[in-house]
């Protein structure tokens, strides 16, 4: 199992629940999709995975190891091997686009190297192979401030591309995209996952990329796990009850449409 | 029944209250160190300012004396470049370790370091405050007597003190840059010292640039004031020419000076622009 929960429950030091009684279990080479309205917990979700957070109760194990029983040292040796793409990625705005990307090895890579990187980049083709994917090379050089939001999360996902992970977690890796954009970069994703029979797990904000790119869907509401099903076999019933909100809800006006999903694609 | 409609501005009985306090306390401070602006003016004390400074017109500007001047000026850059060098040495290191910004613990807990962390981070914070307690005039007349009069004492006073500073203030910018960028490198696998150098100096390079070129800027001035107590530069002439009421020669070193400010604050401009 790439990915083995049980029981897992975050609680926030201000004693606020993000997740509780999370059972999941992730094979090798799996491609999901977590779904779920906002403020469900599929970030935390997220973090829990890629050890950026300590559950407060239950088991997890990601890659083989319980990572809050190994030691420090062994644990960033453990994160090396996880890439996590983060919504916003967070890039120092004078930083120039290649070294940003590049800095996906650095988990990897010796501090000479890493170094000697800061002063001239090392793999400027390894870089410009992986935004090239992304349709954005000729950025190569550029500032991280001159870029839209889009283009950052993009070189967010070549960062990720460059490391190449043994796990690739994607904190809604799509969300500044136009709907072209975000469908070409989850394709490139899942190519990327299935070339290399790597575990791809993501948050998305919109339902129908989750369902065209994704076999199986994790439905997550209110910091529990609602259902964990292949994508062919998800009714619009459970989609509706997992986006259902009581107080958003006009009680008068009857659905216009019932077979149009009313969840914004981006 | 308009004015009943604007609400009160709850911060203003605080501020005045504060505004009050802060004048208050103004008083006995003033009265404490004795300021009494009218003995300026008192007497024959404005006759002998004014002759005293008098005596600097005209700035001194003989082929000897010039010579002798360009040498004091670079060996007062040279104190307080060597001087800035090893205190950059201490400080860089030092700043790494106190800061929290690269803290692994603090990545799974919402940005608060666990508590040993913040137990080793205290004796580096407990050294820097000593380094730089003890003002560098002390040490100049400490290392004065220990390697002798001239420059090395000086280098080794700026050294010590600007170590303190640097490092403190090297330390707090760390601090209040954005820790993201480090925070998803350390959690990416990196190890400390790169996260920092890709995550953090890029945002921190151009305060830090500014602030280590305001301090070399301080220390031209500090190697000035020790070279009174003999540990060379222009501040040794500038002693000597007092003493022998040249205030011609004192004129010009002080026309020096402000060149040499305003060097600082055009390399600082320079730099800073460079960077943002």
């Amino acid at each position: 199992m790439t990915l083995n929960l049980s029981g897992v429950g975050l609680t926030h030091a201000n004693g606020q629940v993000a997740l509780s009684d999370i059972e999941l279990q992730i094979a090798p080479g799996e491609r999901v999709a977590i779904i779920g309205p906002s403020g469900a917990g599929k970030t935390s979700l997220l973090r829990l995975l890629a050890t950026a957070q300590q559950p407060s109760a239950g088991r997890i194990e990601v890659l083989g190891a319980d990572p809050w029983r190994l030691s420090a040292a062994a644990r960033q040796r453990l994160r090396a091997r996880i890439g996590l793409i983060h919504q916003a990625p967070p890039l120092p705005p004078r930083q120039r686009v290649v070294t940003a990307v590049l800095a996906g090895k650095l988990g990897r890579w010796s501090l000479g190297r890493s170094l000697l990187n800061l002063l001239h980049p090392l793999d400027t083709a390894g870089a410009a192979a992986a935004l090239a994917r992304l349709d954005l090379a000729e950025k190569l050089f550029e500032h991280c401030d001159q870029l839209s939001g889009g283009q950052l999360q993009r070189v967010g996902i070549a960062r990720v591309l460059y490391q190449e992970p043994e796990l690739i977690l994607a904190d809604e890796p799509v969300s500044a995209m136009d709907p072209v954009l975000a469908g070409h970069t989850l394709g490139v994703l899942s190519e990327e996952a299935g070339r290399r029979g790597i575990t791809l797990l993501a948050s998305l904000h919109a339902v129908d990329l989750a369902l065209a790119h994704f076999p199986r869907i994790l439905g997550v509401r209110a910091g529990r796990l609602v259902f964990d099903r292949p994508a062919a076999a998800l009714t619009r019933a459970e989609l509706d009850a997992l986006y259902a909100n009581e107080q958003l809800q006009q009680p008068a006006t009857p659905p216009a449409a019932p077979y149009v999903l009313h969840i914004p694609r981006c | 029944m308009l004015t009943l409609a604007v609400p009160r501005d709850p911060a203003a009985l605080p501020r005045l209250l504060l505004t009050a306090l802060a004048l208050a306390l103004l008083w006995p401070g003033l009265s404490l160190s004795e300021l009494d602006l009218g003995v300026l003016l008192h007497g024959d004390s404005a006759a002998t300012m004014g002759n005293f400074v008098a005596a600097f017109w005209p700035p001194e500007h003989g082929r000897e004396f010039l010579d002798l001047l360009g040498r004091a000026t670079l060996e007062t850059l040279a104190i307080a470049t060597a001087g800035m060098s090893l205190a950059l040495l201490v400080a860089l290191p030092a700043a790494l370790l106190a800061s929290r910004a690269l803290s692994l613990s603090a990545l799974h807990r919402g940005g608060r370091p666990a508590w040993w962390g913040a137990l080793l981070r205290w004796p580096v914070r407990g050294l820097l405050i000593v380094l730089r307690s003890v003002p560098e005039i002390v040490w100049a007349l400490l290392f004065v007597r220990a390697v002798g009069l001239g420059p090395s004492a000086g280098v080794l006073a700026i050294a010590i003190t600007y170590a303190g500073m640097l490092g403190k203030v090297y330390a707090e910018i760390f601090e209040s840059v954005d820790p993201r960028p480090a925070r998803a490198l350390l959690g990416s696998g990196s190890p400390r010292l790169v996260a920092f150098l890709y995550g953090i100096l890029p945002n921190a390079a151009a305060e830090m640039l500014s602030y280590t070129v305001y301090r070399w800027e301080c220390a031209i001035r500090a190697s000035v004031v020790m070279g009174f107590v003999g540990a060379g530069g222009l501040g040794q002439q500038i002693d000597l020419s007092m003493r022998m009421f040249a205030g011609g020669e004192v004129a010009s070193m002080l026309l020096t000076f402000f060149l040499l400010v305003l060097l600082a604050d055009q390399l600082s401009r320079l730099l800073r622009g460079r960077l943002t």
